[in-house]
C-alpha cells in the first residue's frame, strides 16, 4: 500500500514536473477563503482580488477558490488537495491558517504559499499583512470627533495581535480629539456570525454608543445600526458603500489585486521569494473609503489630513508619548513603534477598560 | 462595576427577540420527536426557510409574503427527509445529518445575488394602551408579530397534543408505533406530516433571522442555531411551556453575556461567550441523570424506523 502510494506520488510529482516545463501552460493559483465569498467584507475583498489577477493577466493564470474552510487541521486538507492538484501557488487568507500552511508548505517544496496576516514563514512560505490600523486612527479620529454619547463601541472578533492593535490604534485618536470618550468592546470570539454581530451591535448602541467600530466581517452591524438610526459606523473589509452616506461614513477597504498581481508575476518569472511584507495606504493594500456627506467638513478634512501624513510618513499611527494599560511606559515622547512590537501586540494601552482575552 | 448602563426594559427585549428563532425551530422539532422522529436537519431547514423567506420577502415586497415563503420552504426540504424516512425507511440520523449539509449548500446556491439587500420589515405590534404601560410596554407588548406568533404557537401545540384526539394519536404513535399501528393508525402519514409540520416552523426560525433579527442574507447565517434548537427540545423534556423556558434562558444568556462584556466585566469573556452551551450541557445531565424521568419523557420510539410488516 506504501509502496503503491509512494509510486502513485512520484508519478504525480513528475507528471507535475513536465507540465510545467511546458511554457504555455497557465500559472494556476489557489486561494483558501475561511467565509463566503460573497459575506460582503474580508473574503469578498480577497475574491475580488483574484479575479482583478484574472483580469489582468488573462490566460497565463488559472486560478481555483475554496471558500468556508474552517481554521485548523480541515484548512491543511484543502490546501494539501489544492497543491496536488497542481496549484504553484496558494494563498492562505486567514490568521488561523498559518500553522496549516507551514505544514503543507513543508510537505510541497515546490508549490510556493502566501499567507496573510500572520508572522511565520518559511523557503516556500511568504507572509502578507496589511497594516489595518492606519486606517483604524482615522477611523478612531472620526469616531472620537463624532460622539456625542462620548461612548464608542467596538465589536471584536478574535483575539489576536491585528484585532488588538487596531483597537489600540483607534482609542489613541479618539482620545486625541476627544480625552472623554471610553470605549466598549465585545469580543465575539468569530470573523463572522450575522446574528451575534447584529446582537453586539444592539447591545451597543443600547448601553449608549453612538459610534461603532466592527473587525468583524459581515454588514450585519450596519444593518442594525441603520434601523437604530443616530449611529454611525464603517464598512469592513470591503467598501460596503449600500449602507452609505449613513450609518457608514467611511470604510477601511482591503486591496490585495495588486501583491497577488505582483506575486503571480514573481513565479512566472522565476523570481519568486519567501519573504514578509506589510503594507499600508502609501502602498494602497490598504484603502480609505470616501468620507460621506454625513461627517462635517471640518472633521472630514482632519481625517484626511491624518491620512496624507500617514501616507508621506511623516506620522506613525503609534507615536509616544503612550503607557500601557497597567501604566507603564511604553513608548517615549516622540518614539514610534517598532513593527516586532506591533506584530505581537497582545495589551491595551492606557485607557481602555477590561482584558484581551487570551 | 456599573450596572446603571444596564437598561433592564432593553435586555427583556432583545431576549426575547434572539429567543424567537430557536423557539420557533424547537416547537417544530419537538413535535417531530414527539411523533417518534429524530430529525437533526434542523440547521439545514432553518438556512433554506431564511433563504426563501428573504428572496419571496424581496421580490414580492412583502415580509409577510416572505414569511409564507420561508414556511414553504421548510415543508419543501423537509418532505426529502421524511420521503427518505419514512417511504425508503433510510436512517434517521444519517438523514437529518445530509439535510442540514444539503440545506447549506442549496441555500448558498439560490441567495446568491441577494446579499446586501435590505429586506422589507413587519410593523411592530402596537396595542393602544398595553403598549405604552411603563416598562411592561416597551419590553414586552411593542415587538413585531413574529415574537407573539413564536408563543402562540407554542401554546397550540400543548393543546394540540395534550387535549386534542389527534395529539394523542401522534403521541401514541411516538410512544410505541407498533401499538398505534396494530389500533389502526397510519403511522407513516402521522409521522410525515409531523416531520412537514417541524420543516415549516425551522423555515418560519431561519426567516425570523434573516427579515428581523439580522436582517439581511449572508451564506451559513444561522450559524448553528438548528442546534440549539435539537438541544432545546431535550432540555424542556420534550414539554412544550418549558420549551419556552429554555429558549429564553438561551437568549437571556446570550444577551447577557455581550452586555456584560460591553460592561467591561472582568471576568474571563471566553466562558461567558461558553455560558449558553454550559448551561444546556448542565441540564442535559441533569436530566438525564434522573433516569425515571428522562425514561418517562423521552417518546419511546424515538428514532426508531417503522415498518409495518415487523
Amino acid at each position: 500500500m506504501k509502496l503503491l502510494k509512494s509510486i502513485l506520488m512520484g508519478g504525480a510529482l513528475f507528471f507535475g514536473l513536465s507540465m510545467s516545463a511546458i511554457a504555455a501552460d497557465p500559472v494556476k493559483v489557489g486561494f483558501v477563503y475561511v467565509g463566503p465569498i460573497n459575506d460582503g467584507g474580508w473574503n469578498t475583498a480577497h475574491d475580488k482580488a483574484r479575479l482583478a489577477l484574472e483580469e489582468a493577466l488573462g490566460d497565463k493564470v488559472e486560478t481555483v477558490f475554496v471558500e468556508n474552510v474552517p481554521e485548523g487541521p480541515d484548512s491543511e486538507r484543502v490546501m494539501t488537495q489544492m497543491a496536488l492538484s497542481g496549484a504553484d501557488l496558494i494563498f492562505t487568507t486567514s490568521f488561523g491558517y498559518m500553522d496549516p500552511t507551514l505544514n503543507v508548505a513543508a510537505k510541497f517544496p515546490n508549490v510556493k504559499f502566501e499567507h496573510a496576516t500572520g508572522y511565520k514563514t518559511s523557503d516556500n512560505m511568504s507572509s502578507y499583512s496589511a497594516r489595518f490600523y492606519e486606517g483604524r486612527a482615522i477611523q478612531g479620529h472620526i469616531a472620537g470627533s463624532m460622539t456625542k454619547s462620548n461612548i464608542i463601541g467596538y465589536i471584536a472578533s478574535v483575539p489576536i495581535p491585528e484585532v488588538v492593535r487596531g483597537i489600540n490604534s483607534a482609542y489613541i485618536h479618539a482620545k486625541k480629539v476627544n480625552p472623554n470618550v471610553e470605549f466598549k468592546i465585545i469580543w465575539l470570539f468569530t470573523w463572522m456570525d450575522p446574528a451575534k454581530e447584529s446582537d453586539a451591535a444592539k447591545t451597543l448602541i443600547e448601553q449608549g454608543a453612538d459610534v461603532i467600530l466592527q473587525h468583524t466581517d459581515s454588514t450585519a452591524p450596519l444593518a442594525a445600526m441603520q434601523a437604530a438610526g443616530n449611529v454611525i459606523g464603517f464598512g469592513q473589509a470591503s467598501d460596503m458603500t449600500e449602507y452609505g452616506p449613513s450609518p457608514r461614513v467611511s470604510s477601511i477597504i482591503d486591496d490585495w489585486a495588486p501583491y497577488y498581481i505582483e506575486r503571480t508575476k514573481a513565479v512566472m518569472d522565476g523570481t519568486w521569494k519567501s519573504q514578509a511584507v506589510w503594507h499600508g495606504i502609501s502602498t494602497g493594500m490598504v484603502g480609505i473609503g470616501e468620507i460621506t456627506d454625513a461627517i462635517p467638513e471640518k472633521v472630514r478634512a482632519e481625517a484626511i489630513a491624518l491620512q496624507d501624513s500617514i501616507v508621506s510618513g511623516a506620522y506613525h499611527a503609534f507615536t509616544g508619548p503612550l503607557n500601557k494599560q497597567d501604566g507603564s511606559p511604553w513608548l517615549a515622547s516622540g518614539e514610534t513603534a517598532d513593527d516586532g512590537t506591533l506584530a505581537g501586540m497582545t495589551f491595551y494601552v492606557e485607557g481602555i477598560k477590561g482584558k484581551v482575552p487570551n | 462595576m456599573d450596572f446603571s448602563a444596564l437598561n433592564p426594559v432593553a435586555l427583556l427585549a432583545s431576549l426575547m427577540i434572539a429567543a424567537t428563532p430557536i423557539m420557533l425551530a424547537a416547537i417544530g422539532e419537538l413535535v417531530v420527536e414527539k411523533s417518534g422522529v429524530l430529525n437533526l436537519g434542523v440547521e439545514g431547514m432553518m438556512i433554506v426557510g431564511a433563504v426563501c423567506g428573504f428572496i419571496t420577502a424581496v421580490e414580492t415586497g412583502s415580509a409577510w409574503f416572505g414569511l409564507l415563503g420561508a414556511a414553504l420552504g421548510g415543508i419543501l426540504i423537509s418532505s426529502i427527509f421524511a420521503f427518505l424516512t419514512q417511504v425508503l425507511l433510510a436512517n434517521q440520523v444519517a438523514s437529518g445529518l445530509a439535510l442540514t449539509l444539503f440545506g447549506l449548500g442549496v441555500s448558498a446556491m439560490i441567495g446568491n445575488g441577494y446579499t446586501g439587500i435590505k429586506p422589507p420589515g413587519f410593523n411592530t405590534v402596537n396595542i393602544p394602551l398595553l403598549s405604552d404601560l411603563p416598562f411592561i410596554g416597551p419590553a414586552i407588548l411593542s415587538h413585531d408579530p413574529i415574537v407573539y406568533i413564536g408563543i402562540l404557537l407554542v401554546i397550540l401545540v400543548w393543546y394540540f397534543l395534550n387535549k386534542t384526539k389527534n395529539g394523542l394519536v401522534l403521541r401514541a404513535v411516538g410512544e410505541n408505533h407498533d401499538a398505534a399501528h396494530a389500533l389502526g393508525y397510519k403511522v407513516i402519514w402521522i409521522r410525515f406530516s409531523a416531520i412537514l409540520f417541524g420543516g415549516m416552523c425551522a423555515g418560519l426560525g431561519g426567516a425570523y433571522l434573516s427579515l428581523v433579527r439580522v436582517p439581511q442574507w449572508t451564506e451559513g447565517m444561522t450559524a448553528g442555531a438548528g442546534w440549539i434548537a435539537l438541544a432545546i427540545v431535550v432540555f424542556a423534556s420534550w414539554k412544550p411551556f418549558r420549551l419556552i423556558l429554555g429558549a429564553y434562558l438561551f437568549g437571556g444568556v446570550t444577551i447577557m453575556q455581550l452586555n456584560l462584556q460591553a460592561l467591561g466585566v472582568d471576568i474571563g469573556i471566553a466562558y461567558l461567550s461558553m455560558a449558553p452551551y454550559l448551561v444546556t450541557i448542565i441540564v442535559l445531565v441533569m436530566i438525564s441523570s434522573n433516569h425515571l424521568r428522562s425514561s418517562a419523557n423521552a417518546p419511546g420510539s424515538l428514532g426508531r424506523i417503522f415498518h409495518a410488516s415487523q
